[in-house]
């Protein structure tokens, strides 16, 4: 469904690349995540495959269609969540329902929610019970709270029937709350209209939801896969040991062949083997064992974390 | 059709702005009238019978096409708004042709300015202003190409702006010349040569010599105060028109798509 191929972003009087050659995959009905610290280049990703702005270099395609040359067909099939707020404040939430669905050709224009087709009215019923606003969806967008105006946001998005729907940080600024239920909400948009959603992130809980996951930092892909095969690839799972006769331990690790390292603790690497199975191995009494197991979280703390050092 | 569509969405989303708006509404009225009635006024006192012609309706003719010109003009550098409300991402991402975006925006600011049109002839009615029913209809057109025709001016000027405090700041240097280059409240036709040239690069010549030229045919009583024939008003703003379009449509897009 998209494919990005060497994607290069340079802005203007910038001195590195935003996006420095970026390359992946998102299969049709897909959740995908692109997972990242602030300033990654999650956001400029967004724009260039949204045909917002013209990449440096690379390629990329959506539905077969090439974002640069086809771009007026690119934008027909797909719907973007912004970082920021992009809603008309001084509109109600129907004048911007509206406004959007006139835009993508859905319905023809009329000035006044009555001379709308019924067929559009029953829409905006519809989308505004599910997302709770009832008779507010006529209120203008200023007496929103920061929930509500997001529903509304991705209601709008989902009025042309996109094929792929791109989420930038839908969940920022939001609070606990409001996050949860505009989870459940996608959760049930991708169930019901099994839309191809690409996800930007730096909460790294709202990414494992993902089916894939792809870390980015400073505008290089970092990770790339399911979230257990990026577990696997970026946890280093390994057992401490200790012992009263560290010689002793030190040589029969050798040779049974398990790799280590440190002068006592010793550290063994589990490499894909159970603790036990190592465990068990060893004759030497130990004194101290340690199993070190960390989450993906670690895991991705300590590559943002290497990198902004 | 689905870009008539949202040409007329866009358009009508700058209207029902500009109503919920109040204080921009009250504002759209007072400006011009400070303008004809104070500076007219005065001028007319002080110089009327040395100029041998009638100031006041000079001024009026001048300020109601220089109002609906600039202030539609305005109303599309507001798109700048747009921009930095992060609305205009919603338009641009949208599947619509660009010409479509910038066409709906002349359209909208053009009836936006249109209010304002009105209150100046209100006012000219009041104070005195000699305008036959024939004047009035006869206006209707050109009042109309005035608006479209500086909305599209508006349209170069924001296709250069990178943020609102330029446009503030490049407003003077845009507009205030022109007042003056223009012929708004000052005769325009005895400049000497640098000035003129000057003058006949100010694109708010044309709209007001235009209106200038329909209003005083149909009220001959007044001198004659016209520069050029009507036709070769409506040719240069028709050749201005299709050259800001093109140009600031291509340079609003570049601004946009190549940061």
């Amino acid at each position: 469904m998209i494919h990005v191929e060497q994607l290069v972003k340079r802005y203007r009087k910038a001195t590195r690349n935003a996006v420095d050659g970026i390359s992946f995959d998102v299969h049709a009905g897909e959740f995908f995540a692109l997972l990242g610290p602030n300033g990654a280049g999650k956001t400029t990703t967004i724009s260039i495959l949204t045909t917002t702005l013209a990449p440096t270099d690379g390629t990329a395609t959506i539905d077969g269609h090439d974002i640069v040359r086809e771009a007026s067909a690119v934008r027909r099939k797909v719907g973007i969540i912004f970082q920021r707020p992009s809603l008309d404040r001084n509109l109600t939430g129907e004048e911007n329902v509206r406004f959007h669905a006139v835009l993508y050709g859905v319905y023809p224009y009329a000035p006044s929610y009555r001379l709308m087709p019924t067929a559009y009215r029953q829409q905006v019923e519809e989308l505004a019970a599910i997302v709770g606003l009832g008779d507010d969806v006529f209120t203008p967008i200023h007496t929103y709270s920061g929930g509500m105006s997001r529903k509304l946001e991705i209601v709008r998005s989902l009025i042309h029937r996109p094929r792929v729907l791109f989420l930038d940080e839908p969940t920022s600024g939001l609070d606990s709350p409001s996050r949860r239920s505009l989870w459940s909400y996608l959760e049930r948009v991708r169930r019901e209209s099994n839309t191809t959603i690409l996800l930007t992130t730096h909460y790294l809980e709202e990414a494992e939801q993902a089916d894939r996951i792809c870390i980015i930092d400073q505008g290089r892909v970092v990770s790339y896969g399911t979230p257990s095969a990026i577990k696997a690839d970026l946890v280093e799972e390994y057992v401490l040991v200790d012992t009263a006769d560290r010689a002793q331990l030190r040589a029969e690790l050798a040779t049974r062949g398990l790799a280590f390292s440190g002068e006592g603790p010793f550290r063994i690497e589990l490499s894909g083997r159970g603790t036990h199975a190592v465990l068990k191995s060893i004759d030497t009494p130990l004194s101290i064992v340690q199993t070190h197991m960390p989450t993906l979280e670690d895991a991705y703390l300590e590559i943002v974390g290497r990198t902004d050092a | 059709m689905h870009e008539l569509w949202a040409v007329l969405a866009i358009a009508h989303r700058d209207l029902v702005k500009l109503l919920r708006d109040r204080t921009r509404l009250i504002s759209d009225f007072i400006f011009p009238l400070i303008i004809i009635g104070v500076l007219g006024t005065s001028l007319q006192a002080g110089f009327g019978e040395v100029a041998g012609f009638d100031i006041l309706t000079f001024v009026f003719t001048g300020v109601l096409a220089q109002t609906l010109w600039q202030s539609a003009a305005l109303g599309v550098i507001s798109l700048i708004e747009d921009r930095e409300n992060d609305f205009s991402q919603e338009i641009f991402v949208s599947p619509i042709s660009r010409y479509s975006i910038v066409l709906g925006k002349i359209l909208g600011e053009s009836l936006v300015a249109l209010p304002q049109g009105i209150a100046i002839v209100a006012f000219g009615l009041v104070i005195g202003i000699p305008l036959s029913l024939t004047a009035l209809l006869a206006l209707v057109p050109v009042v109309l190409i005035v608006t479209v025709f500086g909305a599209a001016f508006g349209v170069l000027v924001l296709s250069r702006l990178p943020n609102r405090r330029a446009a503030t700041q490049i407003f003077p240097f845009v507009m205030l010349p022109q007042f003056f280059l223009a012929g708004v409240f000052n005769p325009v036709g005895n400049l000497p040569w640098f000035l003129d040239i000057a003058s006949r690069l100010a694109p708010m010549r044309y709209a007001v010599d235009l209106l200038r030229n329909v209003y005083y045919a149909i009220h001959p009583e007044s001198v004659d105060v016209a520069l050029a024939p009507i036709g070769t008003n409506l040719a240069i703003i028709g050749g201005l028109f299709a050259v800001f379009i093109v140009v600031g449509t291509a340079l609003f897009v570049r601004a946009e798509q190549n940061r």
